[in-house]
């Protein structure tokens, strides 16, 4: 086999930088958004405000990555909700156990 | 759409239902990446909401953080179990070490979608570079987890004293080092085996994840996309980054912050 040029065939299109300055800026956010909940775990007293504070801030993290990082915010609608409308039944399994769990709680302890 | 998509070519030898078309306007292998990662979701949710659950079915600590002790009564607080970092001892850094582990994944996630943007460019340079920094991160990250695990299974100087039932169904009390899955110096049985379960799995993906990624590394290098036309592979291994970099940050609220 003859050594390959080792080159591109393909057109090499040059960058966009204002596609790149894109991406750092999310990673920008997603640093602060956990540099924030580092801070507050340390800060804030622990109870039920901070560990919804805590999830939102997660989901909220989850929202750029899935969107930006993954593209998914630019792909048709369709594909959009085939995704994500079957995630929102999670939320009735997370309802679900967690009132499973402290009704065990209620049993065991009391 | 189209400003993201790579460009691949819809022969039209191939029929309607053998990937002669799009559905939804995104490829084959896009279409069934997002797919597998729609069933991963359910598995991790499925595990991370069993964490939720059977935490909640355990008392809190409830006394001042600076005298906290293991117990397999209640549940410990994360910070004051994950509070050690490599080559310095006895130092009480709380959340540091999975703080900076997060960091590296982030980071790698950061340069895979770099990765992604120069594959769309058809930019062979780039696409080599960034690959080769996002697994740098990945392997950093599985070696830091490795020295986490190493570390809860091997415990603190101290220890705890704890009451529990031994392998041989005997009631004991003794002072227990570390975490295996009977018992566990820092709280319930459950605690350290929910921790080994489901960051496992996780690790496990950031395994599988390292190979694919040295293996479209190791072809991007060679030209195998250049001679294919298109870098979509880049594209889908993105995903699936992406995707391992979501569940740790689901893992990081649920196990150390919560």
């Amino acid at each position: 086999m003859d050594i390959q040029e080792n080159k591109s065939t393909l057109n090499v299109v040059p960058r966009n930088n204002d596609k790149i300055k894109k991406i750092w800026k999310t990673a920008l956010i997603l640093l602060a958004i956990t540099a924030a909940e580092f801070v507050m775990a340390f800060t804030m007293p622990r109870g039920i405000i901070l560990y919804v504070l805590f999830m939102a801030l997660t989901i909220w993290k989850a929202k750029y990555i899935m969107m930006e990082f993954m593209h998914l915010g630019d792909e048709v609608k369709p594909l959009i909700y085939s995704i994500l409308v079957p995630i929102a039944f999670l939320f009735w399994l997370i309802i679900v156990l967690i009132k499973e769990g402290s009704d065990i709680f209620s049993l065991r302890w009391f | 759409m189209s400003a993201h998509s790579t460009a691949i070519g819809v022969s039209s030898k191939r029929g309607v239902w053998g990937g002669g078309n799009e559905p939804l306007k995104a490829s084959y292998g896009k279409l069934m990446m997002w797919f597998f990662l729609l069933s991963d979701i359910f598995t991790f949710a499925a595990f991370l909401i069993t964490y939720l659950s059977i935490r909640v079915s355990y008392p809190a600590y409830a006394g001042p953080a600076t005298e906290f002790v293991g117990s397999n009564e209640y549940w410990p607080i994360p910070e004051l179990v994950f509070d050690a970092i490599p080559f310095v001892h006895g130092v009480h850094a709380p959340l540091v070490f999975v703080g900076l582990m997060t960091f590296i994944l982030i980071a790698s996630s950061v340069t895979m979608v770099l990765a992604v943007e120069a594959g769309h460019r058809n930019d062979r340079d780039d696409v080599v570079k960034w690959m080769l920094w996002t697994l740098l991160g990945g392997i950093t990250f599985l070696s830091c987890q490795a020295w986490e695990w190493n570390h809860f299974i091997h415990g603190s100087e101290g220890g705890a004293v704890l009451t529990y039932i031994n392998e041989l169904s005997q009631n004991v009390t003794e002072t227990v080092f570390g975490a295996n899955l009977l018992v566990n110096e820092y709280g319930p049985a459950s605690f350290a085996n929910l921790f080994f379960f489901i960051t496992g799995f996780h690790g496990f993906h950031v395994t599988i994840g390292v190979i694919l990624l040295f293996m479209v590394f190791y072809q991007a290098a060679v030209g195998v996309y250049d001679r294919r036309g298109h870098y979509e592979m880049v594209e889908k291994i993105g995903l699936y980054w992406h995707f391992v970099d979501l569940v740790w940050v689901f893992v990081f609220t649920l196990f150390y912050l919560i």
